[in-house]
């Protein structure tokens, strides 16, 4: 077995030295009966090539991205991401790492984490952030949960415009945490009043920017009406790129940004692992959750940096912890940092009007069909369109052309007959003029 | 051995002298590397995008004004910055990584180029099932595999590491409970547990209690027959335990608390030791969760991204998260919505549908290697583990007699009246070129260090570790006797000072935690602009 480098007859060695006649000496305190006799019903080892071969027979059977004009959002955006990055996170040091608790043999995961958190603290307009957490989905359901301990209240009030599996994941973390959650309806391009929700139990209002629907909406008022009642406003993004064009929740008076940072330097993935940005403002970062990086000095007094404010860390704290998660996005959130080191002040902004103009061309080409209405009065690089017939039945007859077309709304809201005709369509960067042509052709087809 | 190979030893003996001072404070192949904002060169630029056509803006007048800060650098200098911090970095690529309970095994690149055909990292989650077929078909796969191995009927696959599937399984938990009218309010948790555990119980809206340890570092079972109850909803347990131990009474644990109506709650992050030898579900357990990071290779890339698959037992099923596989005529879909045969779920744990990626990576480590393999794998971690607890047992002071699963605890008796402690110890081990063992982990010994080599390390390797160990345990030992000899009583401050002092060959050496919790700086800010003098 080519990962396994004891011999036999170093076993046998080590068996002697350990003073036993055989391994299963060292089973024996394994109750007898627990012990599984032989081998277990499952394939023998291979070799590379055969493993090669088994998955890349599974992998032919998904259609890429890549290979097709391809229009998928929803949480989930498909960037190009430079040669350099997946070049240099896969550099051993870096891969084959462990959290960074011995800080003297960790000062490269450390400071990476410091310009991490700093990079997501900029972009966000926030005071401070962490150093990732799961996702974005969970990021959000910490978000609420720590609103819950900043403000001592117990409910949270969720926009109609939230990620569903955002809205989702709140709901299961709320209901076992004892939080009561007023959600809204969705309305995708109209608007709500979340700000007659809000009362002496409300802890935080949680918002989308750009929406689930892809409109951008300043919630700068709503922050001040949350303020007023004493809670606070947790501003979602799930397409992180979008703060290079747009106004930051920090400047409208987010008190808490909990982001899905994907766009940045990570693949699809079929969903994960992805990672998860959380900011908020610097008086609350004793209720943060997850692990934060500090500067500090060393015994020479030269500059270094270490995980700090841990007492709020279940491996610390135990029950009593802010939260109780351990694992970050560490290596994602390594390559967030690469792209968006690329990228710099200048690309990041150019890559946002290249997104943004790639989706203006597309909602106008598209809005122009028949059958096809264009829902959003503004957007980044992502809207939605009101399709004459079922969205998910265009999307299939699309795919089976070739094109992938973009996220059937019904998909997560399969009781809502007035949302199955709806399309959410993005187009980021990677989508060509010729890829809309296509679309557009199909979509005028498949609807007449 | 020269003056000069023993300052690079950091023998005692040769003083300060190992912190050589160079003109640009860099030392050799280690070179200093300020922020990236410290190296912002404005308007520069990494990628070079072209600048779109001329298009009417659609941002609803919401345009970002102000500049965001990010710093402009081309690409030789981007990576250069971050293969000067990769060299900051230890490694299980560069050495052993002894860390108890975080099986810090081998990382096959095999799994990383899997990981990375465009089958799997260039699909969307929420394309139409008939074009992700393959990618529903690993995953399903994987499930085969981890319930094969576990020998549990289903295994909820969303998590996103350990702690996060921790949350999982008591949730399903409690959701049982409740749909049987069975309100409980306690959860036990052993001593050695490891801080998640009692963290997710209150997560999940319990109140937690430590259950003791006996003197075998087991479970005391008299103590939790005594604390199991009608409002006891479940056993956290580690096993093997954080102490390297089997629970030995597992069998009698898991009928207590199966008496008592609860539930048995196994924390897997020890599954290294037992793989393919010992099937959970025959220990009477009724949720596993498995860190894909740890038994199944996943890298740990500094800190994440991890996966925490849950096995469940039958009864458990119903309330597992959604979304699952489900097999129909059109072949593989997903179950999203908590309606139908999901009906109890507990809902959504996580955006989409788990880390695939690692879904990837943990099944090409699986098919490399095998029933076979996974079999030797359990194997070769504790007779590793034990070869060091028989290597390391005459300088250190084993916290418990007898054989050791895949990881061997050692208390800090044997530094007693050195001046030097278990953080010393480990400390010193660092200018000796090895990553140091988990220390003050459990709490249930003093000075806790707790060794893990796993299969991965070679006999050379493990024997190279254990001279070092030994050799620092007894230089330790020679300071006592020292102190000793010069009636002191206690350790003479200078050689211990040697201890005190280490890491001396790190890029930095111990670095002030107090301060840096005390006074939190977190992000880099720009230097305030100096102004002129007072007109």
């Amino acid at each position: 077995m080519r990962y396994l480098p004891l011999t036999d007859a170093d076993r046998r060695d080590m068996l002697a030295t350990v003073g036993v006649e055989s391994i299963d000496a060292l089973f024996a305190e394994v109750p007898a009966a627990a012990q599984h006799q032989g081998l277990l019903d499952l394939p023998l080892a291979m070799g590379e090539l055969e493993v090669e071969r088994r998955l890349a027979a599974m992998a032919a059977k998904n259609t890429v991205a890549g290979a097709v004009p391809f229009f998928l959002g929803g949480g989930v955006y498909r960037h190009h991401v430079p040669a350099s990055v997946d070049h240099l996170i896969q550099r051993g040091e870096f891969l084959t790492s462990y959290t960074p608790y011995q800080p003297e043999l960790a000062q490269g995961t450390l400071q990476y984490l410091f310009e991490f958190q700093t990079q997501v603290a900029l972009l966000t307009g926030m005071e401070v952030a962490n150093a990732s957490m799961y996702d974005g989905a969970t990021a959000c359901a910490e978000a609420v949960a720590m609103a819950g301990r900043v403000t001592r209240r117990n409910k949270a009030v969720l926009s109609g415009g939230l990620h569903p599996h955002y809205r989702a994941v709140c709901e299961t973390y709320a209901r076992f945490a004892g939080n009561k959650l007023e959600v809204q309806d969705p309305a995708p391009g109209g608007g709500e009043d979340l700000g007659k929700l809000i009362d002496a139990d409300t802890a935080c209002v949680v918002v989308q920017n750009p929406d689930f629907y892809g409109e951008i909406r300043d919630y700068s008022e709503l922050a001040q009406l949350c303020h007023r009642a004493g809670a606070l406003l947790v501003v979602v993004v799930t397409e992180i790129l979008s703060l290079g064009a747009i106004k930051p929740p920090g400047e409208m008076g987010a008190d808490i940004v909990a982001a899905e940072g994907q766009s940045f330097g990570n693949a699809l993935n079929f969903g994960g692992p992805h990672v998860g940005l959380f900011a908020s403002r610097e008086r609350f970062v004793r209720q943060m959750p997850g692990r934060l990086v500090g500067e500090t000095v060393d015994a020479e007094g030269r500059r270094g940096w270490v995980l700090t404010l841990s007492t709020r860390e279940q491996h610390i704290r135990r029950e009593k912890a802010t939260s109780n998660i351990c694992t970050n996005a560490g290596l994602c959130a390594l390559a967030f940092t690469i792209h968006l080191a690329l990228l710099g002040e200048a690309g990041l902004t150019r890559l946002a009007r290249l997104n943004h103009a790639t989706a203006v061309s597309a909602a106008e080409r598209l809005g122009a069909i028949p059958g096809v209405k264009l829902v959003n009065h503004s957007f980044f690089n992502e809207f939605a369109l009101r399709l004459s017939k079922p969205a998910a039945l265009v999307v299939d007859a699309l795919a089976a052309r070739g094109i992938l077309a973009g996220v059937p709304i019904g998909r997560f809201y399969p009781d809502r007959a007035d949302l199955a005709d709806l399309l959410l369509v993005a187009a980021t960067e990677t989508v060509t003029a010729d890829d809309i042509e296509r679309l557009a052709g199909g979509l005028a087809e498949v609807l007449r | 051995m020269s003056e000069w190979s023993q300052a690079l030893s950091g023998h005692p003996e040769a003083g300060d002298s190992a912190t050589v001072q160079t003109i640009s404070g860099n030392r050799g192949l280690q070179i200093e590397e300020g922020l990236l904002f410290e190296q912002d060169s404005p308007g520069h630029c990494g990628v070079d995008l072209p600048e779109p056509p001329a298009f009417t803006s659609r941002l609803g007048g919401l345009d970002r004004k102000d500049p965001i800060g990010l710093p402009g650098l081309s690409e030789p200098q981007v990576v250069r910055h971050f293969t000067r911090l990769s060299q900051k970095n230890y490694a299980i690529d560069s050495g052993l990584y002894p860390l108890g309970s975080c099986t810090m095994k081998h990382n096959p690149r095999l799994n990383e180029k899997m990981a990375r055909l465009a089958g799997f990292a260039d699909v969307h989650p929420l394309q139409p099932a008939a074009t992700v077929q393959g990618a529903l078909e690993l995953i399903d796969t994987l499930a085969h595999w981890l319930k094969t191995l576990t020998g549990m009927p289903a295994v909820a696959l969303s998590p996103a590491a350990g702690a996060h599937g921790e949350l999982c399984g008591m949730m399903t938990i409690r959701a049982a409970l409740e749909a049987r009218g069975d309100r409980r309010s306690r959860i036990l948790v052993p001593e050695s547990a490891h801080g998640t555990n009692p963290a997710t119980a209150a997560a999940t809206g319990y109140t937690v209690e430590a259950i003791p340890a006996n003197s075998r570092g087991r479970v005391d079972l008299a103590a939790l027959r005594a604390k199991l109850g009608r409002d006891v909803a479940a056993l956290m347990l580690t096993n093997p335990n954080t102490c390297g131990l089997f629970e030995d009474e597992i069998l009698e644990i898991a009928a207590a608390v199966h008496d008592a109506g609860a539930f048995f709650y196994c924390d897997g992050a020890n599954f290294n030791a037992i793989v393919g030898r010992v099937r959970p579900a025959e220990l009477g357990i009724d949720a596993l969760h498995i860190n894909l990071h740890k038994t199944f290779s996943t890298p740990h890339g500094g800190g994440g991204p991890g996966s925490g698959p849950v096995a469940l037992a039958a009864e458990l099923v119903p309330y597992a998260p959604v979304p699952w596989i489900v097999h129909g005529p059109a072949g593989f879909d997903l179950a999203e919505h908590m309606a139908g045969d999901a009906a109890h779920s507990i809902g959504r744990l996580k955006g989409f549908h788990g880390q695939m990626g690692m879904f990837v990576r943990a099944l090409a480590y699986m098919m490399s290697h095998g029933a076979d393999g996974l079999k030797q794998v359990a194997e070769d971690a504790v007779l590793n583990a034990n070869y060091l607890r028989v290597r390391l047992a005459g300088a250190l002071s084993l916290a418990f007699p007898g054989t050791c699963m895949h990881e061997v605890l050692f208390d800090d008796g044997f530094l007693k009246d050195t001046g030097v402690s278990t953080l010393d110890f480990a400390k010193a081990l660092i200018d000796e070129g090895f990553h140091p063992m988990t220390m003050y982990f459990p709490l249930v010994v003093h000075g806790a260090l707790l060794i893990e080599p796993t299969e991965t390390e070679s006999k050379a390797s493990l024997d190279q570790f254990a001279s070092v160990v030994n050799g620092l345990a007894a230089r330790a030992q020679s300071i006592k006797a020292e102190a000793i000899k010069a009636e002191a009583g206690k350790a003479e401050a200078g050689k211990a000072g040697a201890f005190h002092a280490a890491p001396r060959l790190t890029p930095r050496r111990r670095l002030d935690e107090t301060g840096a919790a005390r006074k939190p700086v977190l992000r880099w800010r720009p230097a305030p602009v100096q102004r002129e003098a007072a007109e």
